[in-house]
């Protein structure tokens, strides 16, 4: 497993390769599109994050300290979005991810796309994943 | 008056030459702020430049030219929307504050526990909660008229929702969210066969075709000027003199006022008693200027072309598969809101702004509509005069691309 900072940079370089929003909105899209299905069991009000304008359900678990995360939306955009979240945060031990400082979001210019509706949207995602890395390290350092 | 053409329209609109992510703007977002042609735009800056001063309270030169200039506009707006004296012209920010101006003052006033209050299910989020608070604090009861499928109110209902106890209708002319044109003179008049007095939420009327108050008979009418190729900042409140004369002041504070001592004062006659404080004065002159550029229009022309946009577009459309129109009734102006088969509305609305195609996403300020038809959200292309068929090709065929990028793949 790459560490945090090493998959961030990759994103950044993947990015730095296009040309313009367009292909970044497409790549975005084309990386929604490939998102793992969410168990539909998890797609009940319980796992909905609250504060996106579009319904997204996160679903977080912890397997031998490390954290994994699953997601879906009914917005391929915001999908996408997830993805990119999921790729640098999952399968990482929880301390890290709370103190993920995720620059990689600011560097690829993904929030000066998106309307603040939708920036509100993708804070919301990243505390919520923030908010089971929290559980999950409050409850190793218990044991 | 030169006859109404769109491409010399055009020129006068600095802003449709602007592109996005380097490809021409696409701007069919009018129904959320006009673009404003760029003798408006001078008028801001020539304000300033040469005129800036406060009014009414200066002797020396620049007060009076700024005075002279601001209190002219309200002839013009009287004029534009022909009330019958300009007494009748509140200034206020826009349609939002002329009816929460109308709800702090007439509604505060008028309206007592276990009476009505009638709007439509088509307003506007600001035709609806002004209301609910003043629902709130005087223990009186909101009543909504339905609309069936096709986004038209069912007038028969209006027999029963007018009652005894409604003490106003507060209603929208053309929708924003479905662009339905609301029959306002008819259900005037049904009010005021009982008694009942009328607010007409002119926000999206006004840019669409000319209003006569006198002939709708409205007793209040509000609009914003951003939206009429004005700027930002500035609307108006029109009411009949009788009736604003005997509503309370809205704010306090300097020019609403006749006298002032710590004894008793007395407030400014109408309709300067609503307008506490220095008022928008640079915005005002160039709503001004806003409605010289709407009378130096071929009107007629300019509203037969958009009649014509809009109906090409509807039929483009409408030859798309998966696309449902929200909003179909037989009058409509200006709006074509619609829904994608398996296609999240701000997805798609996001993959034209890539391409440089400008329109709204989502709910449009009227959840209850969007409730109404069952739909979380729409894309919304609205359209003012200055827009082409081009431009509407240009939507049609990135719209096309959408779909095919977004909409799940069926197995083959
Ligand atoms: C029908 C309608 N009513 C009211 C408003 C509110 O106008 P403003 O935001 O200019 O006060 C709008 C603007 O979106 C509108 O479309």
């Amino acid at each position: 497993m790459n560490t945090m900072q090493e998959i961030e940079d990759e994103i950044v370089e993947d990015f730095n390769l296009f040309d313009g929003w367009e292909e970044k909105y497409q790549y975005i899209i084309e990386l929604g599109q490939k998102l793992p299905a969410l168990d539909v069991k998890y797609k009940v009000d319980e796992y909905k994050i609250k504060g996106c304008q579009s319904s997204v359900w996160l679903h977080g678990e912890e397997r031998e300290g490390k954290l994994f995360f699953m997601a879906d939306s009914d917005s391929t955009f915001v999908k996408g979005e997830i993805a990119l979240l999921i790729n640098v945060l999952s399968g990482q031990p929880a301390d890290e991810i709370l103190n993920a400082k995720l620059e990689f979001i600011d560097k690829i210019g993904l929030r000066q796309h998106i309307a603040v509706t939708r920036a509100n949207g993708l804070s919301s995602m990243i505390k919520q994943m923030k908010t089971y890395a929290f559980a999950a390290s409050n409850h190793s350092k218990q044991i | 008056m030169a006859t109404f053409n769109v491409n010399d329209i055009r020129n006068d609109f600095p802003i449709l030459s602007e592109k996005a992510y380097g490809k021409p703007l696409v701007y069919f977002d009018n129904a959320a702020t006009s673009q404003k042609p760029k003798v408006v735009i001078d008028a801001l800056v020539n304000y300033y430049m040469h005129d800036n001063a406060n009014i009414h309270r200066g002797v020396h030169f620049l007060s009076q030219r700024a005075s002279e200039a601001f209190d002219n506009v309200r002839e013009k707006v009287r004029a534009f929307i022909n009330a019958s004296s300009e007494k009748e012209i509140i200034f206020v920010k826009g349609t939002t504050e002329a009816i929460n101006l109308v709800a702090a003052t007439y509604g505060r006033k008028n309206i007592g526990k276990g009476d009505e209050i009638l709007i439509s299910a088509m307003e506007h989020h600001s035709n609806i909660v002004p209301w609910q608070l003043l629902c709130e604090e005087k223990g009186a009861v909101l009543k909504v008229i339905p609309m069936n499928d096709k986004g038209e109110l069912l007038l028969d209902k209006l027999n029963t929702l007018l009652t005894e106890r409604t003490k106003l209708v507060s209603l929208v002319h053309v929708s924003n969210s479905l662009g339905t044109i609301n029959p306002v003179k008819h259900i005037i008049s049904l009010a005021h066969q009982k008694g009942i007095p009328v607010l007409i939420d002119g926000a999206q009327s006004t840019a669409h075709a000319p209003i006569d108050v006198q002939d709708l008979d409205a007793d209040f009418f509000a609009f914003s000027g951003h939206k009429i190729l004005g700027p930002t900042g500035v609307g108006c409140l029109y009411g009949k003199l009788p009736l604003l004369e005997e509503m309370p002041p809205y704010q306090g504070g300097g020019e609403m006022i006749s006298s002032v001592t710590f004894e008793k004062t007395t407030y400014n006659e109408v309709p300067y008693k609503f307008e506490a404080g220095t008022p928008n004065i640079a915005d005002v002159i160039a709503l001004g200027t806003a409605i010289d550029y709407w009378n130096n229009l071929d009107r007629p022309g300019a509203v037969a072309w958009e009649e014509e946009l809009l109906e090409y577009a509807t039929s483009k459309i409408s030859a798309i598969p998966g696309v449902r129109i929200i909003g179909t009734a037989e009058k409509k102006a200006g709006v074509l809101s619609f829904v994608i088969e398996g296609v999240n509305a701000m997805d798609a609305g996001m993959y034209l702004d890539t391409k440089g195609v400008a329109v709204r996403t989502g709910q449009h300020c009227t959840e209850p509509v969007m409730l109404r038809f069952g739909v979380p959200g729409t894309l919304r292309a609205s359209f003012m005069f200055y827009n082409t068929k081009e431009e509407i090709d240009c939507l049609m065929e990135n719209l096309g691309k959408a779909i095919q990028l977004l909409q799940p793949q069926t197995a083959l």
